[in-house]
């Protein structure tokens, strides 16, 4: 019964930890069609990343990869990464991004998203 | 004599894995995917985790029994990839008819090595070699009088690579472990313990697989974080006159993978008529320990 009183006490004490960086939401969504080129694309983290050892690229449907601006961390947010666009020609791209959280563990994912269909 | 040089050569080829191994993550993630500590069916994956408590209420057996159980297990790695794990459980056993039972289950324990870690794939699987250990818990609630040794191998695997056309099926997953029981006694009081052979699934859909990687539908915690599954787990008697007689639970259930923590809830159906009859039910605190102490014991012992 300690130990249970112990772990949630430790598991529900803000700060007390920082876990595994997941991506919360992005800006332009998940899967999303916008009507537009977006300017930036915004991924958030569910936990605070260190930009350093952490990246996004972008790429076309068909695979070739997108110039871009270099990510960077949101001056406003700590968990959230922010990529500068060139205007976007109508299709559907990949983002492909890896993250190290404040705790150095090591996470990556992507999705998709489309302009302009 | 036999089981000396089957543990001898299990640790000897244990010994001959470390000297490959290779740099591993922690936590039950391939790539984009992440795997959940299931409650019935081994974790294809080493981690530093702990399930405490484990609640369990069972189907009546074929006798009209039934049983009550607070388990925990520890798992702890000891390098990046090999881990061990440490548990035991505390059982009330009530007889069809008679007075209630209370006592301690027996320990058990495992060595388990990552055998893979394939990350585009969203591939995992180790192999171990795990063991309950007789005299360790009251036999009056079935702990047994011998030991068991289990060489086991679990594998997972996700649906993150389907094509397009099928891409709302990405969030699928699916969990497998395989093992034979290798009893160190033929026999306990009169009746036959035989080599069993075990193995179960987990098929789990990851809603939060689904908004992270292939459409934000809009889900707001909770339920953004949850993970409905189903787990099977069967045994089947090889031999000493348990020959094809097979006792195995489906469980469909949720898991909400948090932070930190995970919550489990699952039911208990049995599949067979000797596995027992109605229904029973499980729910399980898992904590993420590599999380909570990222700096000391969520770390491996050696490496990084």
């Amino acid at each position: 019964m300690r130990w249970l009183v112990f772990g949630l006490l430790i598991a529900l004490t803000p700060g007390a930890a920082s876990g595994h960086a997941f991506l919360d939401h992005a800006v332009p969504a998940v899967g999303a069609t916008v009507a537009a080129s977006p300017p930036t694309l915004q991924l958030v983290f569910s936990e605070p990343i260190e930009p350093r050892f952490s990246g996004v690229e972008l790429a076309s449907a068909a695979g070739g990869p997108v110039a871009t601006g270099t990510a960077a961390l949101d001056p406003r947010n700590p968990a959230a990464l922010v990529l500068p666009l060139p205007t976007l020609m109508p299709g559907r791209y990949r983002v492909n991004w890896h993250v190290v959280s404040a705790d150095t563990h090591r996470t990556e994912g992507s999705y998709e998203f489309s302009v302009g269909r | 004599m036999a089981f000396s040089r089957f543990t001898a050569g299990a640790a000897l080829a244990a010994l001959a894995i470390v000297v490959f191994a290779s740099e591993a993550t922690a936590h039950g993630t391939a790539g984009a995917r992440f795997f959940p500590g299931t409650i019935l069916t081994d974790d294809p994956f080493v981690a530093d985790e702990l399930s405490l408590p484990t609640v369990s209420r069972s189907p009546k057996d074929p006798d009209g029994a039934r049983e009550t159980g607070i388990d925990w297990d520890l798992a702890k790695r000891i390098t990046p990839d090999l881990g061990f794990s440490i548990g035991q459980g505390w059982k009330y056993l009530k007889p069809g008819g008679g007075p209630g039972i209370t006592g301690f289950d027996a320990l058990n324990a495992g060595l388990d090595y990552q055998l893979f870690r394939d990350g585009p794939r969203e591939a995992i699987g180790l192999i171990g070699l795990h063991a309950t250990f007789g005299h360790t818990g009251r036999i009056a609630v079935g702990a047994p009088d011998f030991t068991t040794l289990t060489p086991a191998v679990a594998f997972g695997k996700g649906f993150g690579d389907l094509p397009d056309s099928m891409r709302l099926l990405r969030p699928i997953a699916v969990t497998s472990n395989l093992s034979v029981d290798f009893p160190t006694k033929t026999s306990s009081a009169g009746a036959a313990n035989p080599n069993n052979f075990n193995y179960g699934f987990a098929f789990e859909y990851s809603l939060e697989y689904l908004q992270r990687q292939v459409m934000d539908v809009g889900l707001q915690p909770p339920f953004n974080r949850m993970i409905p599954l189903v787990e099977m787990a069967f045994t089947t008697g090889l031999n000493r006159g348990a020959g094809g007689q097979t006792v195995g639970t489906v469980q469909p259930g949720i898991i909400w993978a948090g932070q930190y923590v995970q919550i489990g809830a699952e039911a208990i159906l049995p599949v067979t008529s000797a596995t027992g009859r109605g229904f029973g039910g499980v729910v399980q605190l898992h904590f993420y320990l590599d999380d909570i102490f990222p700096g000391s014991i969520g770390r491996p012992i050696f490496g990084n």
